[in-house]
């Protein structure tokens, strides 16, 4: 029971990390509070479901499609949208502000055309789902290979970030904009480059969740709320935060569930984010602001 | 055609702007026409739901009249106009709308909105405005008193607690052959329609000696309830029900699968008459049990299906939508019946009943229908009340999960 009950948490915990990172990059590095971010990971969840329905293509095979196409979608959502805000912000609070009400309005856009394709209704497809035993827990495979994902791209990412030229770039960026324009790293092209990762980031979630959940256009914003609390739990702009942040509410969602109550599970992923806010507030590897 | 090319416009103008948008079927002016109005929830949490029960009837029954050149009112034949509105899953947003549609818009009619809650909110405002509400998508334990405290509403899926108490009658009769043991684990969404049936479903189950061996509920929204699958497995009990939710009934069926927990009955919630359910685990689906269930051996029941299929490109599901449907076949008749457009002349009309429907001789309101059903062979077939003409047999014990392809 404990076993499986961790297990199912980690893979839980997972899924939270993997919808996570996106957003943590695009907020952490861009600095824009991407409201509009759980809509993309559900447009990516119904092209994951139009390529297994009706073209037959399997949803990991069909990332190498929509991983280039969200990269490119994101490029010119940041290009056309946002640097003109990103251009007049006077300082970061204001560019925070402006891009959650410029992407408050992409949201309804995304979501309008999104209900106007697919009606309202629930989606849901069958891939991947037989069970694996794995220290003696059963899990269904979709969800192994969703929280294998989510590993190798908060490991790979964490390494890119602290071991490479361009994540130290980027990471200058996150500190302090206006010094690292000093050392001759291109700002505006790192926040672009970064708000358009974490959108190819939120598209991988996207499809790899629709393999295992029931979804319907109007369900972003549960993807929205979700990566939020994970992202100010690890950190704003940590990718090693927002994973080791997405396990801890998976399993303690899961050791609620098994030992307390189900109706506990929501309760808990508040009460530990409201202690993480009170004891660090600036999120469990995140820097105090200066 | 001009008609659904106008319903898609209105439809687009709603989500894009998520504000509200009128759609003019006709030019003509107020009096040529019968004007409808409704709100539903085109989105958010409500919207899977009113699109899979609700919407498509609505815009059938429209269409379907309005191609008969409309409603034979008198001498006279009224195409129906339609003021549609999204009340974006908010009861405060409902009621705004429909303040609007009696006030501003002055319909002739309005249709009920989707989901308990809503239905609730704006009962009494229908009501005060002397508009009949034919509630489609309500389960409510107060529905014989709010009956009684506005004449005109009708609570057509009646209550919880006779869901609950239909499906103890069932399971009692099981037990009685020596089929399943006493054990039943049940869970229940956190929302008002798995709390009333959760809490019918215990002092029924209760009373007819049946030991609850799990009995919890989990969050609304939640579809990860492989740990609670987990949990009851090993607690030996033959009758599982779950008093679910859309996404949650779809979780809890895959996880049972991939988990191997196949208890004998297998009861699970709303969205298991869907549609989607049977498009989702095919052959997996078989041996089901739920709310709802249809006779598609009678040819009404069949041709509507068809009808259905061919106008929403997809099938109607096997709870609502057909009592939505009968209700629906019911006004049509009595606005006819009354031969004005007079509210409180309809407003008689609907009261007296005897209206012929999918549902055989119908009255807005009756409990005609099937409480508790089960897929089989691909077709949501109705088993209890068990006195009801067409009852299929139990497919028992529910066949073994297959493999995932």
């Amino acid at each position: 029971m404990f076993s499986y009950a961790i297990f199912s948490g980690i893979t839980l915990g997972g899924m939270y990390a993997l919808v996570a990172m996106g957003l943590t990059l695009q907020y952490g590095v861009s600095r824009i509070m991407n409201l509009a971010y759980g809509e993309l990971v559900i447009v990516a969840s119904f092209i994951a479901f139009v390529f297994m329905t009706s073209l037959g293509v399997n949803p990991i095979a069909g990332l190498l499609i929509i991983i280039p196409a969200s990269f490119a979608l994101n490029w010119v959502i940041y290009r056309i949208l946002l640097t003109p805000l990103v251009a007049r912000a006077k300082n970061r609070g204001m560019l925070e502000v402006d891009s959650i009400l410029a992407t408050f309005g992409l949201l309804f856009i995304v979501q309008g055309v999104l209900l106007v394709w697919f009606g309202g209704n629930y989606y849901s497809y069958d891939f991947l789902n037989n069970a694996v035993d794995i220290f003696g827990a059963t899990i269904a495979a979709n969800r192994l290979v969703a929280l294998g994902f989510a590993v190798v791209i908060g490991l790979g990412f964490y390494l890119i970030l602290t071991r490479t030229r361009m994540g130290t770039a980027l990471r200058a960026v996150a500190v302090d904009p206006t010094s690292a324009r000093l050392v001759a790293i291109d700002v505006n092209f790192a926040s672009c480059f970064a708000f358009t990762l974490g959108g190819a980031m939120a598209a991988v979630g996207g499809v790899l969740v629709s393999m295992f959940l029931t979804f319907s256009t109007s369900m972003g914003v549960v993807f929205t709320m979700k990566a939020l609390i994970v992202v100010i739990m690890g950190g704003v702009g940590n990718m090693l935060g927002a994973l080791i942040a997405g396990l801890i509410l998976g399993v303690a969602e899961s050791l609620v569930a098994t030992y307390i109550d189900p109706g506990l599970t929501i309760a808990v992923t508040y009460v530990i984010f409201l202690l993480v806010l009170l004891i660090k507030p600036s999120g469990l590897f995140g820097r105090a602001a200066s | 055609m001009q008609i659904s090319a106008k319903l898609r416009f209105a439809t687009i103008a709603a989500a894009t702007t998520a504000v509200m948008s009128t759609a003019t079927l006709f030019g003509a002016n107020a009096q040529e026409t019968y004007r409808i109005g409704y709100a539903i929830s085109k989105t958010g949490p409500g919207a899977p739901g009113a699109a899979t029960s609700t919407i498509p009837n609505y815009e059938m029954w429209v269409k379907e009249i309005n191609d008969a050149g409309g409603l034979k009112v008198g001498d006279k034949q009224l195409p129906i106009e339609v003021v549609e509105y999204d009340d974006r899953s908010s009861s405060e947003e409902a009621v705004r709308a429909i303040e609007r549609l009696i006030n501003q818009d002055k319909v002739d009619f309005i249709l009920s909105p989707w989901g308990t809650g809503i239905n609730l909110a704006v009962a009494p405002i229908l009501d005060r405005a002397g508009y009949a509400h034919l509630a489609g998508t309500a389960v409510t334990d107060k529905a014989p008193q709010l009956s009684q405290r506005w004449k005109n509403s009708y609570w057509l899926l009646g209550t919880g607690e006779q869901y609950a108490v239909g499906l103890a009658e069932f399971l009692k009769g099981l037990k009685d052959e020596g089929k399943i043991n006493d054990k039943v684990a049940m869970i229940a969404v956190a929302d008002g329609f798995g709390i009333e049936l959760s809490k019918a479903g215990r002092e029924a189950l209760e009373d007819r000696d049946f030991d609850l061996v799990y009995d919890k509920t989990y969050p609304l929204g939640s579809q990860d309830l492989a740990t609670i699958v987990n949990d009851i497995k090993s607690l030996g009990a033959d009758t599982f029900v779950a008093f679910s939710y859309p996404p949650g009934t779809l979780g809890l069926t895959e996880q049972s699968r991939v988990l191997g927990f196949n208890p004998k009955v297998f009861y699970a919630g709303v969205g298991t008459a869907f549609p989607l359910y049977k498009n989702r685990f095919g052959d997996n689906a078989e041996g089901v049990v739920s709310l709802g269930g249809a006779s598609e051996d009678d040819p009404k029941i069949a041709d509507y299906i068809k009808r259905h299929i061919a106008f929403a490109e997809r099938e109607p599901d096997r709870w609502a939508s057909i009592v939505n449907w009968a209700t629906l076949q019911s006004l049509q008749q009595a606005i006819e019946r009354a031969g004005t457009t007079d509210r409180v002349a309809i407003n008689a009309e609907l009261a007296k009943g005897g209206f012929d429907t999918i549902l055989g001789t119908y009255k807005p309101g009756d409990q005609t229908f099937w409480q508790v059903g089960q897929w089989q062979d691909g077709k949501f077939v109705g088993l209890a009340p068990t006195s009801m003409e067409g009852a299929a047999e139990l497919v028992f014990p529910k066949p073994e999960w297959k493999a995932a392809q």
